[in-house]
């Protein structure tokens, strides 16, 4: 008996030496990013990023530029924030209104429709490249918020997860509902929307990181600087011709912050809405 | 006459409003924002690249049917590259990302061990990166001067200074560490999520048997963990093949003798920097079907594993 315990001990250390390992390495990306934001652009560009740390050439400079500056960053902030506003609105209320309908009613092509939602998730969008260009440009929706968002307003997966989790709800409330007289969409934001709180919990974070750092999209869709969302704008600062070297990683950086906060405020939304999509059988 | 006509357009209100709030058309409303996407966003352009890839598209109104020529057409070294790349990087990405956090999640699920919070949540943040700003650290940490951080740290050892971002096997490298440096804590997560789902008695009675930890892993975690890897092997083939993004953020649209040229950087080349609309659809079709037989591959995989 002492021995087992002893054993599960020495493999307790060493399981936390591995993964101790494993994190510092994992987060050094993090910790290189800060310490070459500090430092000017030129020096990125001409060494490379690199682990040597001269502390007289850190300063603030590069965040002067990023918030005070060149206005461009403030820009492509406010409509990374304005469209994953946008997209996330859009998409929970619609996807929700669709898993209702699939989990609560039986009708004619019930199936064809659930069937259609698996089949759009195993589409890549990235196939839909050229042809979903032109329709933009037919719909005139070019170089817009709602051209990005408006393709995607109904997402699948979201679809998927919000059938599922009604299907769990308790069904009487409904019959009840309806016994009172409330019609079918009162029933849907009176009674059923609230009991949802948790599911749209972890798909609006699910969803907000999804279009927070969506890139292939809106690389397309958006044309001018003043439009540009935050990973085009930072992408398009890396030319051969300009000397914007400056902002690349302090705008990296302060993109990631909002997000690592609200992660770290969040972990148990983040990690339900990321599991939900897992097969559990 | 006037009341008779009021009453008369209050039941016909009414009488509406009943079809409307029924159980048989409720439904269609609410599904009716998915159908409408679908058809627009979806089906319509499918529909749409399969024609133009028949096509020889000039511009607006200058379009020519041509049959199979852009299929034709494919038969050339950047296509074979983009296939290769495509093909590889996805191979090369399961192969890392199930062992590697399949192994740190069965060591985080140890609730004797210390600080398993704070090790999930630090493996978990790369994940919270946009493509570009993961890409930004890394075409700059895999930099060509022998003071890049790649480039001293293989120093250490007398190797080295590499050019990493123009070498066809360091650029290949240079993706899936990319790749599994931002998947990594996403795996783990799916694996804890299945790991906690294993019933502990199966553990106890192995214990009873005599079994060994090895034979537990192999006996006992794997074939429960079978939803859940099949799962993740699905999301990896799907973001595989439609890799572009990392691929951009090393070297925008064109690289070097077409090292991080993959399927989705070849339409976007064709389409959007050549004006080739046809062709670049009919490199997406080929990718649209390359998927469709994967897909189905697994399905039946997946039922395969089912019977057992």
């Amino acid at each position: 008996m002492g021995i087992k315990i002893k054993q599960s001990k020495s493999g307790l250390y060493t399981s936390f030496i591995i993964l101790a390992f494993i994190c510092i390495i994992f987060l050094a990306p993090f910790f290189f990013m800060l310490v070459s934001s500090l430092k000017p652009g030129q020096e990125l560009i001409s060494k490379g990023l690199t682990w040597k740390m001269n502390f007289d050439m850190m300063s603030l400079n590069n965040y002067k530029i990023l918030f005070f500056q060149d206005n461009r960053y403030l820009i492509w902030y406010k409509n990374s924030l304005i469209i994953t506003a946008l997209y996330t609105i859009l998409s929970l209320f619609f996807s929700s209104l669709v898993g209702y309908g699939l989990a609560v009613y039986n009708f004619k092509g019930k199936r064809l429709i659930f069937f259609t939602v698996l089949l759009v998730m195993m589409v890549p969008l990235e196939i839909l490249l050229l042809p979903l260009y032109r329709l933009m440009i037919t719909l005139h929706l070019m170089d817009s918020y709602l051209g990005v968002v408006l393709p995607f307003a109904v997402s699948p997966f979201a679809v998927f997860f919000f059938r599922q989790y009604i299907i769990g709800l308790p069904k009487d409330l409904i019959e009840a509902a309806r016994i009172d007289g409330c019609n079918e969409f009162k029933i849907y934001f009176k009674i059923i929307a609230p009991l949802m709180k948790p599911a749209f919990g972890a798909m609006f974070i699910l969803l907000a990181l999804t279009s927070w750092n969506s890139f292939v999209w809106p690389l397309i869709v958006l044309r001018t600087t003043e439009n540009l969302t935050l990973p085009i704008g930072l992408a398009s600062l890396i030319t051969p011709y300009g000397n914007n070297y400056d902002m690349l990683m302090p705008g990296a950086v302060m993109s990631v912050i909002p997000v690592a906060i609200i992660f770290l405020l969040n972990q148990r939304a983040f990690i339900e809405g990321l599991t939900a999509g897992s097969v559990k059988q | 006459m006037m009341v008779f006509d009021r009453v008369n357009t209050k039941a016909r209100v009414k009488r509406i409003y009943n079809t409307i709030n029924s159980e048989r058309v409720m439904p269609y409303i609410f599904v009716l924002p998915f159908i409408i996407i679908f058809l627009l966003f979806f089906l319509y352009p499918i529909i749409s690249a399969v024609i133009m890839s028949f096509q020889d598209i000039r511009g607006p109104g200058d379009v020519t049917f041509i049959g199979f020529k852009n299929y034709i057409n494919l038969l050339n070294p950047h296509y074979y590259s983009a296939l290769r790349v495509s093909f590889l990087y996805t191979f090369l990405t399961i192969a890392i990302l199930i062992p590697f956090p399949l192994i740190l999640a069965v060591l985080l699920n140890n609730k004797f061990l210390r600080g398993r919070n704070i090790f999930r949540s630090a493996l978990f943040l790369p994940a919270l990166t946009s493509v570009i700003v993961a890409g930004m650290f890394f075409r700059y940490a895999f930099g060509t001067q022998p003071t890049a951080l790649f480039n001293q740290i293989i120093g250490i050892f007398g190797l080295g200074p590499i050019t990493w971002l123009q070498g066809r096997h360091s650029g290949m490298l240079a993706l899936v560490v990319l790749c599994v440096w931002r998947w990594t804590g996403v795996n783990i997560v799916y694996f804890l999520s299945g790991l906690q789902s294993i019933p502990r008695e199966l553990y106890e009675s192995a214990d009873i048997d005599g079994a060994n930890g090895l034979q537990k892993f192999l006996k006992i975690t794997i074939p429960s963990l079978k939803p859940v890897i099949i799962f993740v092997i699905t999301i990896s083939v799907f973001g595989g093949f439609s890799m572009f993004a990392e691929s951009f953020a090393y070297w925008t649209s064109r690289s070097p003798g077409d090292i991080g040229l993959t399927l989705v950087s070849y339409i976007y080349q064709t389409g959007f920097n050549y004006n080739n609309f046809g062709f670049a659809a009919a490199i997406g079709v080929t990718l649209l079907i390359i998927i469709m037989i994967i897909n189905v591959i697994q399905l039946n995989i997946f039922g395969f594993f089912k019977k057992d």
